[in-house]
């Protein structure tokens, strides 16, 4: 098969290498018993720096409904979560998680079994009972990390309140494991983190320049490894790969999208079962999605992050991530992308899974359209279930959307 | 220059003919399960009852749900485009229309040229949509074209709560049960479509005049109950129903 040379011009190269890297991650995670190493769920938010140190394989509960979702299994296993008498109004996340541990189903054969769970409730409330369930159906010790959200700031209070609790998480590791914290190696790790962080962030931004050389739909890929490998030497020599390709897709001229002539930014989890039609569908009418709220959530905090005080500093990185913030906060860091990747919309997922995220979209548009003029498009769906899709809505809602913004001009071009 | 717009909808399929900036002819034909066939029937329809032939249409433009099973359309344009295109051809004032259409129902919002402002869709579910009316006529036992004349024999509107279309039926049935009178159930339900509808117009603001589309808009009680939550009075014209049909013609002009 020959495919069109523009478009094979198009296709990033170090996806080869990611999907590489994340294969030996799980295989690595699912001999973990056999290699005497120990293994902890933990929720996507969470710490995970310890662990790295601690040498815990990290696995990701959510990483794997991401997965589950864009295999198009999800439908499937949350089914079975409701069989087992749980809501399909909760997360999707949840469902499928819960559905598949006790059958290994997913993409995978299912996740290896923990050692310990590590929840911290900095992206939702939900977790908090899902890793209960999921404690007591692997009688498996569970650490819960509480970090109160900022609705205005970060209080000294909360400030001293989450440093206590990163303490104790060390505390418990140690228990668990068997052996004492090494803080030297802690630094290291932290010191990793922080740069694998930057050059996330770094390959976010060589989307300012026009054409964007990757597209949201991009980083919803790329984005595994500064979740999951966040803290190791192969997350930064990964992303140094990827900003170098970057910025050689600019000095050529490769933008993501064949033509772009409209810039859009994403809010909330992507829709994993419909990220090719989705992105096929905006790049018909010469639109990329430059940016989005969601990847960056894993570099947000960098300001608060102290590379020579790595763990002092973890309580106020981890507290003051995206999900954890009060609305105005985050229309804040909103109006910072739509300024700073210079879009022409905002397209917003109401996901019926994500909470957290979905409330205050509203707000949210609202405060754009006052501020920046900027129009914003509401697809209602969810990141995992596709019963929550409809295919035909969403596409007249994009149609429309995309007649009005070429109707209004490009905002780079002047108006 | 001849011109035609062909909107299928969920429910009905309409065409409009347009001939130099005039409304020559317009078609309601019912959907039906082939959106294709429906608009071949509409086409044929429309030219033939304006004494045309088909090749004296240059230009079609189709719109509606169905807008891809127009297979002899030169292009294809969303509702939300047509729908501005058509008011502010009937009335250039018009800053707002609402639509209420078989499974959809927007709010839009116009600047002075007629362009779409901006634009907002109900959710995934039926209520505040013409299949809720029409489920709600089903259980009632009533001509859906009697609704808009009995809600005004109303005394005391009764309450729907629910927003469900099969929940809120289930509550006509019970309020049926209970001996409250059709007229008042009637409105009732105007009421609970219009409270709905109304709170998503809000969203992107309801500037006045507002201009109320689709065939919905036949209903004389769903626009009172409208124009009672907006606090405003709401424009109806003879071409609601095909209002999305003679926008499409119009865009088809060019």
């Amino acid at each position: 098969m020959t495919g069109d040379p523009a478009r094979e011009r198009r296709k990033i190269r170090c996806v080869s290498r990611m999907k590489e890297i994340m294969t030996r991650y799980y295989i690595e995670a699912k001999t973990a018993a056999d290699n005497g190493r120990k293994v902890a769920w933990i929720t996507s938010g969470g710490p995970v720096e310890p662990l790295i140190a601690m040498d815990v394989i990290p696995v990701y509960p959510e990483n794997h409904g991401a997965m589950i979702g864009a295999a198009k299994m999800g439908r499937d296993l949350c089914e079975k979560a409701e069989a087992m008498g749980y809501s399909s109004d909760l997360c999707a996340y949840a469902r499928a998680d819960i559905g598949a541990a006790p059958i290994d189903g997913g993409p995978i054969g299912g996740l290896p079994r923990p050692d310990m769970l590590v929840c911290c409730n900095n992206i939702c409330g939900t977790v908090l009972k899902w890793y209960e369930i999921q404690a007591r159906a692997f009688d498996v010790p569970l650490f819960v990390l509480d970090t109160p959200v900022c609705h205005t700031g970060c209080s000294d209070a909360a400030r001293r309140y989450v440093a206590g609790q990163i303490r104790e998480y060390i505390g418990f590791l140690e228990a668990v494991c068997g052996r004492p914290m090494d803080y030297e190696r802690m630094a290291a790790v932290g010191r990793l983190s922080i740069e694998g962080q930057r050059l996330w962030q770094a390959v976010l931004d060589t989307a300012i320049h026009r054409p964007a050389p990757l597209s949201a739909f991009d980083a919803f890929f790329h984005l595994a490894l500064i979740v999951t490998l966040r803290g190791t030497q192969t997350a930064v020599d990964y992303y140094r790969e990827l900003l170098a390709e970057m910025r050689q897709r600019i000095a050529e001229g490769i933008g993501a999208v064949a033509e772009e002539r409209y810039r859009l930014l994403w809010d909330n989890l992507p829709i994993w079962y419909r990220t090719r039609w989705l992105s096929e569908r905006f790049a018909a009418h010469g639109a990329c999605l430059v940016a989005d709220t969601y990847t960056s959530a894993w570099c947000s905090s960098l300001p608060y992050l102290d590379e020579n005080d790595f763990i002092a500093s973890m309580a106020e990185g981890y507290t003051r991530i995206y999900l954890n913030l009060g609305i105005d906060q985050m229309a804040e860091a909103v109006i910072g992308m739509i300024d700073k990747y210079a879009v022409d919309g905002l397209v917003m997922h109401s996901n019926r899974s994500c909470k957290p995220y979905s409330l205050g979209q509203h707000d949210i548009q609202r405060i754009v359209a006052e501020r920046r003029g900027l129009p914003t498009l509401m697809i209602e769906a969810d990141m995992v279930d596709p019963r929550a899709f409809s295919e035909s809505q969403v596409e007249t809602r994009i149609d429309a959307f995309m007649e009005m913004i070429k109707a209004r001009g490009p905002r780079g071009e002047g108006a | 220059m001849i011109s035609a717009g062909i909107d299928v909808g969920s429910i009905s399929t309409k065409a409009a003919l347009v001939q130099d900036g005039r409304l020559v002819h317009s078609v309601v034909i019912a959907t039906g399960y082939n959106a294709r066939r429906a608009a071949d029937n509409v086409f044929e329809a429309v030219v033939s009852g304006a004494g045309l032939r088909a090749p004296d249409v240059a230009r079609i433009v189709a719109t509606g749900y169905g807008r891809n099973s127009v297979v002899f359309a030169d292009r294809t344009v969303t509702e939300i485009t047509c729908h501005a295109a058509g008011a502010y051809f009937t009335d250039p004032a018009v800053r707002c229309v609402i639509d209420i259409g078989g499974q959809d129902s927007k709010a839009i919002a116009l600047d002075e040229d007629g362009r779409v402002r901006d634009f907002v869709m109900n959710d995934k579910c039926a209520a505040g949509t013409g299949r809720f009316l029409e489920v709600m006529a089903r259980a009632l036992e009533v001509d859906l074209e009697a609704f808009g004349e009995m809600a005004r024999e109303a005394d005391r509107p009764a309450k729907i709560s629910s927003l469900c279309t099969v929940f809120a039926e289930s509550e006509v049935i019970s309020l049926i049960a209970q001996g409250e009178v059709r007229a008042n159930i009637i409105a009732g339900i105007h009421d609970s479509i219009a409270a709905r509808v109304a709170a998503m117009a809000r969203r992107i603001g309801v500037t006045p005049p507002v201009m109320m589309t689709g065939g919905v808009a036949r209903n004389s009680g769903v626009v009172e109950a409208l124009a009672r939550q907006i606090g405003d009075s709401i424009v109806v014209t003879e071409f609601a129903q095909i209002n999305g049909a003679l926008g499409a013609a119009l865009l088809a002009a060019g």
